[in-house]
C-alpha cells in the first residue's frame, strides 16, 4: 500500500499555501539572497523585507548584538522603497512558484493605503503583511501596534485598498496583545501574525556603552519562543481568523508547538541566518510528524493543545 | 551569487601562535568558487548559544577542494570553532561577498595587521600568477613577533619580499605597519590591499590617499547572515548619505567609498 502523503495545505483568507512554513520578514531579504541555498519553490510563502513608500537608510551601526540564544537588532527598517522593489526585486520573485507576501510599513495611515493600492496592481503579490510592530523606529510602526484604535485604522485603510488577503503583524511589546488582535480582526484582517521582536538591550561593559547605536533593539531567536507561544495561545482564544506563529522557531518541534497552540502556519526568522536550510527541513519535518502520528492533515494538529 | 552550505570535514588543524589556529577543511564547492578577499560563515558549535555564525576570510584554497581559514579565539563562538578536531565536520557557508579587485596596477602592496593577514596569502598567490614577485611587496604588522612570524614565513616561502613591524620591536621595525609604507616609492601605479583592525585600515587609507595610491580595504563588522538579508553589517558611505553592507557590498571596499570615522 502506498504511503499517503499528509495534507499540508492551509488557507489564509482566499490564499492557499502548499504548506504552513514561511520566511519571516527581515530575515530573508527579497528572496534572491537565499536563491542558491534554499529551494524557494518548496516554501509555503516568501515574506520579503518590509517596504515603505520611499527608501529608508536605517539606523546607524552597530545594528546587531548577540545575546544568549538570541540576537538584538535595530536595523531601522532599511529598505529599497516601493518603486525599486517593484522594478528590481519583483522580477526575480515572479520566477518563483511560491506565493509572495509583501510586508509594508509607513508613518501614516495614508502611507499604508498608498502602498496597498500600488501593490494591489501587482498580481505576484499574493498577500500583504502589515507591519505595525517594528520596535526600532520612533514614529509609525510600533505606535500603530500598541493602540487598538490605531491598529484598527491602519488595518481598515489597507483592507479598503487591497483586494487579496491582509495579514496584520503584531508586537509583543504591549500590555494586552489580544486587544490589538481583536482590533485587526474587526477592521477586516484575514489573519494576524505574531510575534515581532521583543524590545531589549545589551551593554558593552568594556566601553560602558549600549551595544546598539539605537540603544534599544528587537530581540529574536530561540530565546523568545516561550513568549511567542504564549501570545499565540492568548490570541487564539479571542479571534477566529487564522494565526501565523512567529518567534524563535529553529526546529520542526518548535513549529509544531506553535501549531498545537493555535497557529495555522509559522514563520521562520532568525534561524535563516544560522541554518539557511531550516525552512525546508521544517516543512519535511512536519510532514514526517503527521505520518508518524497517523494524521491525514495539518488541520488535525492546529490548536490541538487547546482541546481539553 | 552562488553560495554553498557544506558540512566540511576538518582535515588539519595547526596552532599558529597562542590564540590563532589554522584550519584546513574539505569543501570542494566553496574552494572551486572562492576569490581572494571573500569570506565564509562558520557555525559556532551545534547548540543555540552562541547562536550566530562567525565570519572568516578565506585564507587559502588548495588542490583537492581544500579551504583554509585562520581563527583567532576572542570569545565563546571562536572558542567553540577552534576546539573542533580533525575528522569532525565544520558547517561552512560560502564563498560570500566581494573580494579584492586586481588587474590594472603594476605594483602591489599587501598590508596586513595581525589576523588581518588571513586573506592576503590567497591574494598573493593569485597575484603571482600574473605578476613578477618583484612587483609585490608584503607589509605585515602585529603587536609581537609570536603573532606574525609564522605567517610572514608563508609569504617569504612564496618568494615574496616581506617587511614586518611589531609594536614591541620583537620582529622587524618597531612601530606600526604604516611606518613600513612611508619609505616606499614607485614610479608605477600602485594598488594597496589592506586587511586588519579598523584604526590600521584608516591609517593605511590615509597614507595611500596622500601618496596617490589606489587602496582597497577588507572591513570587518559584527554580522548575522553574511548574505545581505539582515542588513546588520552597515557601514557609513563616504558621502555620509546612507550605508553599504560589509557582507554583500564588501567585505572589500575601495577605501574612498567608505567614511573613516
Amino acid at each position: 500500500m502506498a504511503v499517503e502523503q499528509p495534507d499540508m495545505k492551509i488557507s489564509i483568507g482566499s490564499l492557499r499555501l502548499r504548506n504552513p512554513v514561511m520566511t519571516a520578514s527581515g530575515t530573508f531579504g527579497y528572496g534572491e539572497e537565499y536563491g542558491s541555498l534554499v529551494n524557494l519553490h518548496r516554501l509555503g510563502a516568501i515574506i520579503v523585507k518590509g517596504i515603505s513608500l520611499l527608501p529608508r537608510q536605517g539606523t546607524p551601526p552597530p545594528r546587531i548584538a548577540e545575546t544568549a540564544c538570541g540576537m538584538l537588532n535595530a536595523i531601522g527598517l532599511e529598505n529599497v522603497g516601493l518603486e525599486s522593489f517593484l522594478s528590481e526585486k519583483i522580477p526575480f520573485l515572479q520566477g518563483i512558484n511560491t506565493p509572495l507576501i509583501v510586508n509594508i510599513l509607513g508613518d501614516t495611515v495614508q502611507d499604508y493605503q498608498q502602498l496597498a493600492a500600488r501593490l494591489d496592481e501587482e498580481e505576484k503579490v499574493a498577500a500583504l503583511e502589515v507591519n505595525i510592530s517594528c520596535p526600532n523606529v520612533k514614529q509609525g510602526g510600533v505606535a500603530f501596534g500598541t493602540d487598538p484604535g490605531m491598529a484598527h485604522a491602519v488595518t481598515k485603510g489597507v483592507r479598503q485598498h487591497f483586494s487579496r488577503p491582509v495579514i496584520v503583524k503584531l508586537s509583543p511589546n504591549v500590555t494586552d496583545i489580544t486587544g490589538i488582535a481583536r482590533a485587526a480582526e474587526e477592521a477586516g484582517a484575514d489573519a494576524v501574525s505574531l510575534i515581532n521582536t521583543v524590545l531589549g538591550m545589551a551593554i558593552d561593559i568594556k566601553s560602558c556603552q549600549p551595544k546598539l547605536a539605537n540603544i534599544f533593539g528587537g530581540l529574536s531567536g530561540p530565546a523568545i519562543k516561550p513568549i511567542g507561544l504564549r501570545m499565540v495561545w492568548q490570541v487564539a482564544e479571542c479571534v477566529s481568523i487564522p494565526i501565523i506563529g512567529i518567534g524563535g522557531i529553529t526546529t520542526t518541534e518548535d513549529a509544531i508547538e506553535y501549531i498545537l497552540a493555535g497557529a495555522c502556519a509559522v514563520q521562520v526568522g532568525t534561524t535563516n541566518f544560522i541554518n539557511p536550510r531550516a525552512t525546508e527541513e521544517i516543512i519535511q519535518g512536519i510532514g514526517a510528524f503527521l505520518v508518524e502520528n497517523k494524521m491525514a492533515s495539518i488541520q488535525d494538529l492546529i490548536g490541538r493543545a487547546r482541546q481539553v | 551569487m552562488q553560495a554553498y552550505q557544506q558540512q566540511a570535514e576538518i582535515v588539519n588543524t595547526e596552532k599558529v601562535t597562542g590564540d590563532i589556529y589554522r584550519f584546513t577543511v574539505k569543501a570542494p564547492d566553496i574552494a572551486a568558487d572562492s576569490k581572494p578577499g571573500q569570506f565564509v560563515m562558520v557555525r559556532a558549535g551545534e547548540g543555540l548559544d552562541p547562536l550566530l555564525r562567525r565570519p572568516f576570510s578565506i585564507h587559502q584554497v588548495a588542490e583537492g577542494g581544500l579551504v583554509q581559514i585562520l581563527i583567532k579565539v576572542i570569545g565563546k563562538g571562536t572558542q567553540a570553532i577552534a576546539s573542533l578536531k580533525p575528522g569532525q565536520n565544520m558547517d561552512v557557508l560560502g564563498p560570500l561577498g566581494r573580494g579584492f579587485v586586481h588587474n590594472t596596477m603594476q605594483e602591489h602592496y599587501l598590508v596586513g595587521g595581525g589576523i588581518g593577514v588571513a586573506p592576503l596569502l590567497f591574494l598573493a598567490r593569485q597575484l603571482l600568477k600574473k605578476n613578477e614577485s618583484s612587483a609585490i611587496k608584503v607589509l605585515l604588522g602585529a603587536r609581537t613577533k609570536a603573532e606574525i612570524s609564522t605567517l610572514a614565513d608563508d609569504f617569504a616561502n612564496m618568494g615574496l619580499g616581506v617587511q614586518t613591524s611589531t609594536e614591541d620591536g620583537s620582529l622587524g621595525k618597531q612601530g606600526l605597519v604604516t611606518d613600513l609604507m612611508a619609505p616606499l616609492y614607485s614610479k608605477n601605479p600602485v594598488m594597496v590591499y589592506a586587511c586588519g583592525p579598523y584604526p590600521m585600515l584608516r591609517a593605511v587609507a590615509g597614507v595611500s590617499r596622500d601618496r596617490g595610491w589606489a587602496c582597497q580595504v577588507s572591513l570587518e563588522t559584527i554580522m548575522a547572515c553574511g548574505l545581505g538579508a539582515c542588513l546588520g553589517c552597515a557601514v557609513l558611505r563616504a558621502d555620509m548619505n546612507g550605508y553599504v553592507h560589509v557582507c554583500k557590498d564588501g567585505p572589500v571596499f575601495d577605501a574612498d567609498d567608505v567614511a573613516w570615522l
